[in-house]
């Protein structure tokens, strides 16, 4: 497809990206939406093994800012729990994704950890653990390495709200700047820490003054805007790729599911998810800014749905083939030398360690 | 080839690995011009520069969630806690990040956490401690505590090469009070492998680090004293601990005295009486015992300190008492 310009777009930053990048945040933004939607579907149907965590509400913020890092020069991310839409942007497969919320034995880490944590750093993502903040020196430690080796690549990461109250957050955030690393931090206010709103997180107003301490710039953006996002992200990483050090970009977005789906979010204002549904949803919002301002067709958006709808049951049906995971893989990895674990003795020669598996008890207090 | 110190033999080995290989480099306090403050990285930084001798800030969750980083890069950190009594400000990163990242992720973390460790020096509860226990408990670490100086240098440099991440604890006891001389050529003492000190066949005493040296003197003793002939087994490496060394003394005196310098409950001498009981239980003559440490944070003054700490007296009257079982 040839380059296209859109007529009367008024003047933006993000004027730099081509219509064809912005056309494909919008697949990015509606493949992210969409297998979330399958994955609820699933959940229901009870093939989902443990929570699911929804980012319905700020696929923008993911999408965006993932989009502005480099993938030719080996930039690398690293996602939080709502960070599915940047994982797919780095490369991540619908077929990986659903094969981890079903525990597959054919998912990328064959069984050995839940939902979206699984990273594949030779396209770009490293996957998180569930202690909050604790990427922060991980990612400073990563793009120290691409300092120490001179390379031009950059790296981002991720923490909520919630997570700048961590040490780890601010060790490593401080030793990034203090080391000037390629690093970006996004901090993704969404307005709740699981059911702890930012009032009682911390006595800032707004997170990104928190850059001030650590001697870096510190932004803020509309992050239901995914071309605010980019812009607001992409001066970050060229920042840090002409090594000037570290930024801290806060992202302004909302969280409209709960911590994760059995979470019934009894701790919300009445009204206010309905507010952002109606008035600030991050998909309508930037299919206006297509069909108006950038004039693109409304059949153009209706064939991307159609492809990721059709991605996505292509995914599910091989998911469901899938095999379980091998119970004795579980001995399998844990250092490079030995390779195995042994196995205990009363369980030789044992492959199952039960005739059925017990289905786990839901998350939380989920009460309808 | 001069005798060298077991603080001498450690910093020989920093100064080999990193001529080795340029993937390797040192992070940690006050490392670089200052040299560290028991000048372990005397001289690194002039020769290799403030991009591989990376002064830190006071940060040691955030350093060594940075070295698990880097390692995952294909660099091999080299982090110094400046008193191994601080590991425990990053026990979050190496139990929960570090320890699992292969398991879980396929990521590689090949990085050396090390640092001046024990007692007998008038430290302190916090400049004193043993904390090695605390992290037996994590599958995906290894761990590495040598007695001896050419050990110390040998281990050193398996360590750095070991592709798995590895806590390297060092005695500040015997940084300058032991000295030898380092065998010849690249020295790799593989990780894993236990050492007979001194070969007997009454009863063994199996311990590590600086209580291998007061095992080693009331060994004398009670040769002496007693006629008793007595194994003493230096373990070297508590993770993987080796299980056949261990079962080949029991197997051969039928007697045996754990001693270690850290606290008595859930200390590594209960591991290795359960893995006894499991293995070679027919092959006791008398109950195990262990010397060592009493439950209690580690007092200052020198009365308390000693005290509190396994000595040679301990080790003999102890001995005695399973001798006569």
């Amino acid at each position: 497809m040839a380059t296209r310009t859109a007529s009367r777009a008024p003047s933006r930053p993000s004027d730099a990206l081509s219509l064809e990048k912005k056309v494909e945040l919008y697949y990015w933004m509606r493949l992210t939406r969409s297998l979330e939607e399958r994955l609820v579907n699933l959940y229901r149907q009870t093939k989902v093994v443990g929570g699911l965590f929804r980012s319905l509400g700020q696929e923008a913020d993911a999408v965006g800012s993932a989009f502005a890092l480099d993938r030719a020069a080996g930039d690398i991310l690293s996602p939080l729990i709502r960070n599915l839409g940047s994982m797919l942007v780095q490369g991540a497969q619908p077929l990986e994704i659903i094969r981890q919320y079903m525990a597959k034995g054919d998912s990328p880490t064959r069984g050995r950890e839940l939902n979206i944590h699984f990273g594949d750093p030779a396209r770009g993502f490293i996957g998180q653990i569930s202690h909050l903040g604790d990427m922060v020196p991980v990612m400073a430690g990563v793009t120290l390495s691409f300092k120490m080796r001179g390379e031009k690549r950059v790296g981002l990461v991720y923490v909520g709200d919630g997570a700048t109250s961590t040490g780890a957050f601010h060790e490593g955030i401080n030793f990034a700047a203090v080391q000037r690393c390629p690093l970006v931090v996004i901090v993704e206010n969404n307005g709740y820490a699981y059911s702890t709103p930012n009032t009682k997180q911390s006595a800032v107003k707004e997170f990104k003054d928190k850059a001030m301490a650590y001697g870096i710039p510190g932004v803020r953006a509309d992050g239901i805007d995914v071309l605010a996002t980019y812009v607001a992200t992409h001066e970050a990483v060229a920042r840090a790729r002409r090594g000037d050090g570290v930024t801290l970009v806060e992202l302004m977005t909302y969280r409209r599911k709960g911590h994760a789906e059995h979470d019934n979010q009894s701790y919300v204002p009445t009204g206010e998810i309905e507010r952002w549904e109606k008035d600030n949803d991050p998909v309508d919002r930037y299919v206006r800014v297509l069909l108006e301002e950038l004039q693109v067709e409304r059949k153009e958006l209706d064939a991307i749905d159609a492809r990721v709808k059709q991605e996505i049951d292509d995914a599910t049906d091989l998911a469901e083939q899938s095999p379980p995971a091998e119970p004795t893989d579980a001995l399998n990895g844990v250092y490079a030398q030995p390779a195995s674990v042994e196995p205990l003795w009363y369980r030789a020669g044992i492959r199952s360690a039960v005739e059925q598996h017990e289905r786990a008890a839901g998350w939380g207090t989920f009460n309808g | 080839m001069a005798e060298i110190t077991y603080l001498e033999a450690i910093r020989e080995a920093l100064f080999e690995e990193m001529e080795r290989d340029s993937n390797v480099f040192c992070m940690g306090e006050d490392i670089g011009a200052y040299g560290g403050a028991f000048k372990v990285t005397d001289g690194l930084m002039a020769k290799y520069g403030e991009q591989r001798v990376i002064d830190t800030p006071i940060s040691e969750a955030g350093f060594v969630g940075a070295a698990a980083g880097a390692s995952h890069m294909g660099m091999r950190p080299v982090v110094e806690m400046q008193f191994i009594d601080f590991i425990s400000c990053a026990y979050d990163m190496l139990t929960n990040y570090i320890a699992t990242a292969r398991y879980r992720a396929f990521l590689p973390c090949p990085l050396v956490i090390r640092g001046p460790s024990g007692g007998y020096v008038r430290g302190g509860p916090f400049h004193s401690q043993n904390p090695e226990a605390a992290f037996l408990h994590t599958p995906g670490l290894k761990i590495v505590y040598p007695a001896t100086a050419s050990d110390a240098k040998g281990l050193l440099k398996a360590a750095i090469r070991d592709d798995d991440p590895v806590l390297f604890f060092e005695h500040k006891y015997l940084y300058r009070r032991i000295k030898e001389e380092m065998p010849a050529g690249d020295h790799v003492v593989p990780i894993g492998k236990a050492r007979i000190a001194r070969e007997g066949k009454d009863l063994s005493i199996i311990t590590y680090a600086a209580t291998v040296w007061k095992a080693l003197e009331a060994a004398e003793q009670l040769e002496k004293e007693d006629g008793l002939s007595v194994e003493v087994l230096d373990l070297r490496t508590l993770l993987p601990m080796d299980d056949e060394a261990i079962i080949a003394t029991v197997k051969k005196t039928n007697r045996v005295l754990i001693v270690h310098e850290d606290t008595r409950t859930g200390g590594v001498a209960g591991e290795i009486t359960a893995r006894i009981n499991e293995r070679a239980f027919e092959w006791l003559d008398a109950p195990i015992l262990r010397v060592t440490a009493a439950d209690v944070p580690l007092p200052f003054a020198p009365p308390l300190e000693d005290y509190v700490l396994p000595q040679v007296a301990d080790i003999v009257a102890v001995a005695r008492r399973l001798a006569a079982y």
